[in-house]
């Protein structure tokens, strides 16, 4: 009878668990063997490289790390510009009470859309010859700004970061004003009662109280922003000449540009090994924010 | 001394300020997909001359167009398979593990429940790398089972921890009185559980909907086939074949945003509170 009802028990878990096992904890295992072999994804034999594929990525790799500087770039947009906007508007949001459900429902449009359709849309508006964009700065009378803003390199990786921004602010929008909501009323009444102007409140209570919030959104921005890449295939490929190559996109070009599997692997584990101590440390930022 | 007149005035003009700041936000939010839609009424020739919002015409032939030549009819129908699979398997799956984690003790429990979690948290960027392989030994590559499986997968780890959740919080009465009325494990799973998690499901429900509909990585490595491509890479290869047919791109984008716009609006509710608890576990 307890035999019966224990085996039963493991009926409840084991789909989950058979498709774990076998999307998950193999793919991952495999990942760390692969990495070791040159292997070009289809002969039956394997070149056992040891770390060669690590030393070739640290050392010879140039586009890697050219890669991982953009994807850098793209992440400091996102930390600042994205989620200063966000922030600015969760606040005034949670001041204004009516059209407050609204806006919440406009400004998470961007985030649920897909990263193909928001690329190939913006890509279309930003086009140099018949975007719309250039379009109207030509009517505006300032022909001197317009530029091809995806194909030109000084431009197009700080266009790309923009426009993941606009995609991407919802998120943190959302994130900032359910902090807000939290936040008791009573303290600033007590606050005002005691004499407190707005800044004062916004100084003395807002910020210090939204602090962990803001060190979520920015753990969530990082890891979001480092491994984005979808969005990049959409509007530039990754070009102009590996100006918007972001490390996902040289992954991809390792397994299918150059069938160089066991170095897609390598790159992986790599690119993984880096986010995990990104996030370690954001980790231990924040328990040492929250102590405060 | 200052007057009531100049913090009436002065509490105007900053709501004035905040207003116009919304407004145009909100406006840069809702601006490309009407610029999206409105390309998609325009013709070839009127495309690249025509800057107006309000196209003089309106060319509904492009949807016609692309649902039959530019093949959005089929890739249409394809994605709608694909995310109807994956998120009756995920609901299943994940509310069966979810349960017995939840209610039942049987050895290898914790460390189970463990690995689940530890998968929602360690990011494997290039996994499409390894199960690429995997699914090329299995010989489950260019079939939709592979791909409805690879995404079953995907979605698994973060809803068994929303309904996991939600179980251990449930009261267990009604089960009790369910179990003693005789009722076996999976009818209480079926007909007491799940009716009650209806408002967690519908969270699942969305959000997976959502990552399988925008899906496109794992889609590209797996499909060699455009008969069984879903929507977001049809539209890149169109693209890539015809560059320059931008009206029957931007049907073949608003036919592939519709749907999400509208699950969006009728569902919006679950998706706040799914990016909010979402938030807390991260």
């Amino acid at each position: 009878m307890k035999l019966k009802s224990t085996l039963e028990n493991y009926v409840f878990v084991l789909p989950a668990a058979i498709i774990f096992i076998i999307f998950y904890v193999i793919p991952f295992i495999w990942v760390f063997q692969l990495g070791l072999f040159d292997w070009d994804g289809i002969l039956p034999t394997k070149t056992f490289v040891g770390l060669g594929n690590f030393k070739e990525i640290l050392f010879e790799d140039r586009i890697w790390w050219q890669s991982m500087l953009n994807a850098g770039w793209i992440t400091v947009i996102a930390l600042t510009l994205q989620n200063a906007l966000a922030f600015l508007l969760a606040w005034a949001c949670n001041r204004e009470i009516k059209l407050k459900n609204f806006y919440r429902l406009i400004f998470f449009i961007p985030p649920v859309l897909s990263e193909v359709v928001v690329g190939l849309v913006w890509q279309w508006i930003l086009d140099g010859n018949y975007g719309l964009l250039n379009g109207w700065l030509v009517q505006m009378g300032l022909p001197h700004l317009v530029r091809n803003w995806l194909s030109d390199p000084n431009t197009a990786l700080t266009t790309v970061a923009i426009v993941h921004s606009w995609k991407g602010f919802g998120w943190g929008f959302l994130i900032f004003l359910a902090g807000l909501q939290t936040i008791p009323q009573e303290l600033y009444e007590a606050a005002r009662v005691d004499g407190a102007n707005a800044w004062v409140c916004f100084r003395k209570i807002t910020i210090p109280l939204m602090i962990p919030v803001a060190v979520l959104v920015s753990m969530l921005t990082v890891l979001g922003t480092m491994q984005a890449f979808v969005l990049i295939i959409a509007m530039t490929g990754g070009g102009p000449a590996y100006h918007t190559q972001v490390p996902v996109l040289r992954i991809l070009a390792s397994m299918r540009g150059s069938s160089r599997f066991g170095y897609a692997c390598a790159q992986g584990i790599s690119f993984g090994v880096i986010l995990v101590a990104i996030s370690f440390i954001q980790y231990r930022f924040s328990r040492r924010s929250r102590q405060v | 001394m200052k007057t009531p007149l100049y913090y009436k005035t002065k509490k105007v003009t900053v709501n004035l300020i905040i207003h116009l700041l919304l407004i145009a936000v909100a406006v840069t939010c809702i601006f490309p997909l009407v610029w999206m839609v409105s390309s998609s009424l325009k013709t070839q020739e009127t495309i690249f001359k025509d800057m107006s919002l309000m196209p003089k015409e309106f060319h509904f032939e492009n949807y016609y167009l692309a649902w039959k030549e530019g093949g959005f009819g089929r890739y249409f129908i394809n994605s709608i398979v694909y995310t109807v699979s994956v998120v009756v398997g995920i609901v299943i799956i994940s509310s069966l593990a979810a349960y017995a984690f939840s209610r039942y003790r049987f050895p290898g429990r914790n460390i189970l429940f463990v690995m689940f979690m530890a998968a929602m948290m360690i990011p494997i960027p290039g996994s499409f790398v390894p199960l690429y392989v995997l699914l090329n030994k299995l010989h489950l590559r260019n079939t939709a089972v592979g791909y409805i499986l690879c995404m079953i997968n995907v979605g698994l780890s973060t809803s068994i921890f929303l309904l996991k959740t939600f179980f251990d919080k449930l009261p267990r009465e009604l089960e009790d009185a369910a179990r003693i009325d005789g009722c076996s494990k999976f009818g209480i799973w079926w007909y007491v559980a799940l009716p009650l998690a209806k408002p967690v499901l519908a969270v699942v429900v969305v959000f997976n909907a959502l990552n399988v509909w925008n899906e496109y990585i794992l889609a590209l490595v797996i499909f060699d086939s455009k008969p069984l491509m879903p929507l977001q890479v049809a539209l890149m290869t169109f693209q890539g074949e015809f560059i320059t047919r931008y009206p029957l791109l931007m049907a073949g984008l608003t036919i592939t945003a519709l749907p999400i716009i509208i699950v969006y609006f009728l569902m919006q509710k679950y998706i706040v509170k799914g990016v909010t608890q979402g938030a807390i576990v991260g």
